[in-house]
């Protein structure tokens, strides 16, 4: 009993502050009673911040008049959704579309003679740039791939296979720098990511380990037997062998988990089940190819399971296989969605019944969200608020409570404005990818960056972004500034702006820059909108999901 | 004893010639306590080959295990071999400008340095040199943010800064460390209205303490010194010339934080770029390149400092070495130990420290890495005692040295 009063009280402090009880001294009394489901419109906003890049205006409204669970549902199915809207506004970036050959042909690489002349000073750089302009070069296809995800995040109406396609491209990383990358990384997206996002997830691994951009960026295209001697190119004559790489990264990061129970000698066979896998002419085509005279054709045990010799190409397939099906694979892939979707340390209860969807479906992601969309643990009141959003998910949701819009030209701008918030899209290095965890991304430099961009985007500062800021306080008297406020902040954040905040605020509406007195010096004239709409997307809450 | 103006006049590479030591050197004797001094860490993220940057060209085992990617023995006279440092390892080519340090007994290395934890994975071995307990996930914080905690408290936001866009794990943890990308940026740009700054920084003085409340606080009190302390303004001295990579740019502002004097214990800084599996090169090529923004950025700080150099200690880290032999593809996979750089003042520079556990095959790692003799635990905690001052048991809890001290620090 006494517990339970507690609970209650510890919570009800959680909810006041806008803050999880996670984080909130009391947390471990919440574990002793359950914390209490959100429910009415509360439940729809945490639904809207958890399965869309954040509630535009009207979003509220329209759940509630379709209802949770049928919104739900269709956001499951996304191809029942039309979003042609999307598609017109991403004409023209062209690159999107474009296979990888043509890509090659359209972009070509920098000629090292006009490199030299330039390095020499016999060319200029202004003649360089005519000679190979910056929208010839291949960094312009990184770039529309950029565009392309601020404007999906923003606009489709597609959003949860939108979060689902950054999820699955994080965890399937590969950095667009590197290499033959940069030519690949919009068919990666498009090709091995995008059609399985919302599928099944060995899908989603036999489509990147096959993937040209994949089998660069982790080194498995130059991965061959040990005596293996090149037979033509510019390495023609001298010895290859193998190469770790892939074959690390696809059991610690892809499947497995670093604690999923493989050793080092795992690690080399599944590089052995894995060589001549690799690309056909990376500089011209780029298409995946299976050379069986890289090929190391023995026999391999991996995780203690025999595949017999002379396989070939279906070792990699039987590898996948073994490791798609495993129990800690199901267990990595439960953890990774729970984070994403309810805590970054998820509750263990809900990981184990995620678990348990991907091991009867053999790995739904509909199915597993679907457990996690339907469970106590996603409705609890320590889940609401309690997720840090991202740079990239602060951006998009900021442009969308303004009742935003952008077209492409806007897309790349928002792109920047994340990157320099310190997630530059499709730029992680590491084979992690981006991590979704809040520490990661609460510092002094990024919080300012957070400030600064919602400042520059509430007064229309980003070209080709607009926002609409009138009409989210439309209907409240312009001189009657704490109705301007109300109307502001429940536009934006909903009921989850703490009384803090609402003092703080109230209080800004004193200063002369924000309430403009009328010319009588009677009463309050008119209220910069914009300014207060700034703060209020730097506020704390509005960092939270 | 140099003046200032001739060890200006001998910067760069002039100073390969220069005998003498740099006045910062000789400081370092009466500044024995610890106030003021300033630990910088730089951590090469992806593993560096420690053999290719400090290389055993005097292990004959060395040259055979890499047939297209090994270096060179040094050789008199010849620009692009590697330089020899006491006629057993010898300083990767693109190092050159780290020399006249290690002439100057500035610089000391550490080989075979490492984890007693032997994963292979880039993300735990950070995150265990990082929190500086290896094998151990659990632990909340690094133990850069332990050291900073130990020590006593000081009223400045800048005890502990990290240049790049996230808060690394070694300083994650209750002392409110920075990080920032560019200290030209770290402020509220919203031109001459005062309303927004005032407005954020009630919002996030309000409230709970929790992560972003918090971090906010420390963020509005450290804009306030950094603009009245003009931290952003202060150019490189003594014609010092960062490389225009993030390395150097980082450095460069580290530097400027040193010189503003706003209360600098620990920074931080990372370098990408060190997983070479693909093409690493030998004297020239991929790894070299790396090479030499590293050790130009390097130079260029000492350089900047100048003087100042002789409360400054510069450690260099990896989360783990690279293969001996080199694979199929002209690369090297992870491996075990590497090597590790102490630059500064106080360092017993010009020495290789640590045992060297040899190249023969029976004598490496599970038959392909380099053994680790040195734990990095080892390294970390002699700097931070003997520079910082400050106890190493909470630093690195668990640890029990095995060996006597390296002493390379005085």
């Amino acid at each position: 009993m006494i517990s339970q009063v507690v609970a209650g009280a510890a919570l009800a402090l959680g909810l006041l502050n806008g803050c999880s009880a996670s984080t909130s001294p009391a947390a471990p009394a919440v574990a002793l009673a359950p914390a209490p489901r959100v429910t009415g419109d509360r439940q729809i906003v945490h639904v809207l911040n958890r399965l869309t890049y954040g509630p535009r205006p009207g979003d509220l409204e329209r759940v509630r008049t379709m209802g949770v669970s049928a919104w739900i549902d269709r956001q499951l199915r996304p191809q029942t959704i039309d979003d042609s809207a999307t598609e017109r506004a991403l004409a023209e970036l062209t690159t999107l579309r474009m296979p990888i050959a043509e890509a090659l042909r359209e972009f070509p690489r920098p000629d090292p003679k006009l490199q030299a002349q330039v390095a020499s000073g016999e060319m200029s750089r202004q003649e360089m740039l005519e000679r190979y302009p910056l929208e010839k070069r291949p960094a312009r296809i990184a770039t529309e791939l950029q565009a392309a995800k601020a404007v999906r995040a923003v606009t489709s109406e597609r959003q949860l296979e939108e979060i689902m396609v950054d999820l699955w491209f994080n965890h399937f990383n590969v950095f667009a720098g590197k290499g033959d990358v940069r030519w690949y990384v919009s068919a990666y997206e498009r090709e091995a990511i995008r059609p399985y996002a919302m599928g099944r997830f060995p899908d989603l691994v036999r489509a990147t380990a096959h993937h040209p951009a994949m089998l660069f960026y982790l080194d498995n295209w130059l991965s061959a037997r040990p005596d293996f001697i090149v037979p033509a190119g510019p390495n023609r004559g001298r010895r290859a062998g193998l190469n770790e790489n892939y074959a690390r990264e696809l059991m610690e990061l892809h499947t497995l988990g670093v604690d999923g129970g493989y050793t080092q000698r795992d690690v080399t066979e599944v590089a052995r089940a894995f060589t001549g896998w690799t690309i056909d002419r990376p500089q011209t085509d780029g298409r995946f190819v299976f050379r069986p005279g890289m090929h190391d054709t023995g026999e391999k045990i991996v995780l203690g399971r025999r595949i017999p010799a002379g396989g070939g190409r279906d070792d990699g397939e039987r590898v996948i296989e073994i490791l798609t099906r495993h129990p800690a694979t199901a267990r990595f892939i439960a953890t990774k969605l729970a984070r994403r979707f309810v805590a970054d340390t998820p509750p263990p209860a809900l990981v184990t019944k995620v678990a348990d969807t991907y091991t009867s479906t053999d790995g739904d992601i509909p199915a597993m969200l679907r457990t996690i969309f339907e469970s106590p643990e996603f409705y609890s009141a320590d889940a609401y608020g309690a997720k840090i959003k991202k740079p990239f998910e602060f951006v998009a949701s900021a442009v969308r409570a303004l009742g935003g819009t952008t077209d492409a030209q806007g897309g790349m701008a928002l792109a920047r404005a994340s990157a320099e918030i310190g997630e530059p899209l499709y730029q992680a290095q590491p084979p992690t990818g981006y991590a979704d965890r809040g520490e990661v991304w609460v510092n002094a430099g990024a919080l300012l960056a957070r400030m600064n961009f919602a400042l520059g985007l509430a007064s229309g500062r980003y070209p080709h972004v607009s926002v609409e800021i009138p009409a989210l306080v439309a209907g409240a008297e312009p001189s009657a500034p704490a109705a301007v406020l109300n109307r502001l902040l429940t536009a934006i954040v909903a009921d989850q702006a703490g009384p803090e905040t609402r003092a703080v605020l109230a209080a800004q509406l004193g200063e002369p820059q924000i309430t403009r007195m009328s010319p009588d010096d009677r009463g309050p004239a008119n209220t910069d909108v914009a300014k207060l709409a700034a703060l209020v997307i730097g506020s704390p809450e509005f960092q939270r999901r | 004893m140099i003046t200032r103006r001739t060890f200006v006049k001998a910067g760069g590479c002039a100073l390969v010639a220069y005998a003498g030591a740099p006045r910062f050197l000789f400081r370092t004797a009466h500044a024995a306590e610890a106030s003021g001094k300033v630990l910088v860490a730089v951590f090469q993220r992806g593993a560096v080959d420690g053999l290719s940057m400090v290389t055993p060209h005097g292990d004959p085992g060395y040259a055979g295990v890499r047939p297209t990617i090994g270096l060179q023995p040094p050789g008199r006279g010849e620009s692009e071999r590697a330089v020899d440092l006491d006629g057993f390892f010898a300083l990767h080519p693109a190092l050159a400008p780290l020399v006249p340090l290690w002439s100057n007994r500035a610089l000391a290395v550490v080989h075979a340095c490492g984890s007693p934890d032997t994963t292979r994975s880039h993300f735990d071995a950070q995150d265990y040199m990082e929190t500086g307990t290896p094998g151990e996930k659990a632990t909340a914080d690094g133990w850069l943010a332990r050291a900073v905690g130990t020590r006593p408290a000081k009223s400045t936001p800048f005890r502990a800064v990290a240049i790049g866009p996230a808060l690394p794990r070694a300083l994650r943890g209750g002392i409110g460390a920075i990080s920032m990308q560019s200290l030209e940026r770290f402020d509220v740009r919203a031109g001459a209205d005062s309303t927004a700054r005032a407005g954020f920084e009630s919002l996030y003085e309000q409230g709970v303490r929790d992560l972003l409340h918090g971090t906010g606080r420390e963020t509005f009190d450290a804009v306030k010194m950094l603009r009245s302390a003009g931290a952003a303004r202060i150019a490189p001295a003594n014609g010092a010339e960062y490389p225009r990579v993030p390395l150097g740019e980082a450095l460069r502002q580290i530097a400027q934080l040193v010189k503003a004097d706003v209360g600098l214990e620990v920074a931080f800084a990372d370098m990408q770029g060190w997983d070479t599996h693909v093409g690493q090169g030998a004297e020239r090529g991929q790894l070299a390149l790396r090479f030499r923004d590293f050790g130009a950025a390097l130079a260029a700080f000492a350089q900047d400092l100048g003087d100042k150099m002789s409360d400054v200690v510069v450690l260099t880290m990896s989360e783990f070495g690279r293969t001996v032999a080199e694979n199929g593809n002209r690369g090297t996979d992870h491996g075990h130990a590497t090597a590790m750089l102490v630059l500064g003042g106080g360092v017993r520079g010009g020495r290789v420290y640590g045992q060297w556990p040899g190249l023969a095959h029976h004598q490496l790692f599970e038959g392909r890495d380099l053994a680790v003799t040195t734990d990095f635990r080892a390294l970390f905690a002699e700097v931070a005692t003997r520079h910082l001052g400050v106890p190493a048991a909470p630093l690195f809890p668990g640890f029990r040295p095995t060996q006597p001290p390296l002493n390379i620090l005085a």
